[in-house]
């Protein structure tokens, strides 16, 4: 291993509970949901009709004549980076256009794009397709256009590992820093999938929690990681950036460092494509390989900003996970799931949640869990339910991702010293 | 019949639906490249748009006599005969 230390200095968000990261964290740590009933007509077809649409639609921030030129995916990437590259004062600050990177994900890529252009054929024939459809709904689109905006002429990365996508592409931005092949990253992930398709497919293979949507239950009820009420997860949308730097890049430039990076961990179960492995061996592994390359006192980590999306048997496996990693020190931890007022954002999910875990460090203060109204008795983790203050000093969280086809990743941040 | 007038402003439209250029710029003088900054993508989506809107066919091997809004009219007038 290098010893280049990787920081980070700047954040950018746009999510259903907040058009940026101010307003975003305070409705976290208020516990304000973003989950609604949806609007749009096809809904009447579908077994699930709530979801969290962003707070802010990206038509408010974004050019017209430019986000026309975006799926939706990419708008959100967009108006996440441009926050996060202002939050960090990178405007004008003469960073080489080849030490800049990005790495930024989404677990499914342009499917709106790739959908409503196949309605295009079918309807109108081969003629009326856009010629931007391919540019605009491949996979690498919302990390080349970050690219393309910030002149960004390092590596440009989109992992894919579904809903652990925005957690590897910042393990991947550190990667890139500690290997000295960059000084700065535009690390993250988005996700646009509100769309009839991937939303009956999800219903279909029963990851779709299917309440609240013919009944009079509160759609904002419905994502309830570790309640014993859980039946699946909530589907939101939205993006996440951060910007992640050498600390001798940050410092050279006397940048705001909001918390240390220590190590990323990543492994696979290889134990189904869509289940997780139910002892979450693989989850394990991962956590524990964040924490050994930060060389982190496991005695030390008191918060966890889980990956926990509100299905029966995932809450269920990564409370295992951390109790095997972090033994009898897991009763100081702190443990919540964002994912109850945001929904689950897929590939954008790891990244939002990063942030979410930066700004804990920060403000040294978890959000809660919302809707833990009684707790499955299979966990046992201390899980807030309304905002709790974190421990002064040294301390370090994690934020967990996993994603279908086994991917399991974990972060290690530490408090800005 | 549409008038060239009436064609260049429904034109107009579309350009400035695609490329953000003000439709009052969208004059029959103006090259859709050099004074537009239509560029070759965005010039498809005209002509796809176009085609829609006037109900024309225009073959890809025209679109790049098309170089003023002026040729785009005309081309659109004499397909409509």
């Amino acid at each position: 291993m290098t010893s280049t230390r990787v920081v980070v200095t700047g954040l950018g968000a746009t999510s259903p509970v907040g058009g940026d990261v101010k307003t975003t964290w305070d409705a976290l740590l208020a516990g304000r949901s973003g989950i609604r009933h949806l609007d749009d007509e096809w809904v009447e077809q579908l077994p699930v009709k709530i979801g969290g649409r962003v707070a802010v639609d990206p038509s408010e921030v974004l050019e017209r004549v430019k986000a026309r030129r975006l799926d939706r995916a990419s708008q959100f990437a967009m108006v996440a980076a441009d926050q996060a590259w202002a939050d960090a004062g990178l405007e004008g600050s003469g960073l080489e256009p080849e030490r800049l990177s990005v790495s930024l994900a989404s677990g499914i890529g342009g499917v709106t794009t790739l959908l409503s252009n196949y309605d295009t054929l079918l309807e109108k024939g081969a003629r009326r397709v856009s010629p931007l459809a391919v540019p605009m709904l491949m996979p690498n689109a919302p990390a080349a256009n970050v690219s393309l905006k910030y002149g960004a002429r390092g590596a440009v990365h989109a992992p894919t590992s579904a809903c652990a996508s925005g957690n590897e592409a910042i393990a991947m931005a550190i990667d890139l820093i500690r290997l000295g092949r960059a000084d700065v990253v535009l690390a993250g992930g988005t996700e646009a999938a509100m769309h009839p398709l991937p939303m009956a497919a999800f219903a279909n293979m029963m990851a779709l929690s299917k309440t609240g949507t013919d009944d009079d239950r509160d759609p904002a009820s419905v994502s309830r990681p570790w309640d014993v009420a859980r039946d699946g997860f909530v589907l939101g949308e939205g993006g996440a950036v951060l910007v992640l730097e050498s600390e001798e890049s940050a410092n050279a430039r006397g940048a705001h460092i909001y918390a240390t990076v220590l190590g990323a961990g990543i492994s696979n179960d290889a134990h189904d494509i869509a289940q997780p492995d139910p002892e979450g061996r693989g989850g394990t592994r991962a956590i524990q390989m964040a924490l050994r390359e930060g060389d982190v006192d496991p005695a030390t980590v008191v918060h966890v900003n889980a990956h926990a999306t509100s299905t029966p048997k995932g809450d269920i496996a990564e409370g295992l996970m951390l109790h095997t990693v972090l033994g009898s020190h897991v009763d100081q931890c702190v443990v919540t799931s964002t994912k109850s007022m945001t929904g689950h954002l897929l590939g954008g999910a790891g990244a939002l949640e990063a942030v979410a875990t930066v700004m804990a460090l920060q403000d040294r203060t978890s959000p809660p869990t919302i809707n833990l109204d009684d707790k499955d008795p299979e966990v046992d983790l201390d899980i807030p339910t309304s905002a709790r203050t974190l421990p002064d000093g040294d301390i370090v969280a994690l934020n967990n991702s996993f994603g279908f086809g086994g991917a399991n990743v974990a972060v290690a941040f530490g408090s800005a010293s | 019949m549409a008038t060239t007038e009436e064609i260049r402003a429904d034109l107009a439209e579309i350009v400035n639906e695609v490329a953000g250029i003000d439709a009052d710029d969208v004059q029959l003088d103006k090259s859709f490249v050099d004074d537009l900054d239509v560029d070759s993508l965005s010039m498809v989506e005209v002509v796809v748009a176009a085609e829609e809107k006037f109900g024309v066919t225009i073959p890809d091997d025209e679109v790049k006599n098309l170089k003023t809004v002026g040729d785009a009219v005309a081309f659109i007038e004499r397909a409509q005969d």
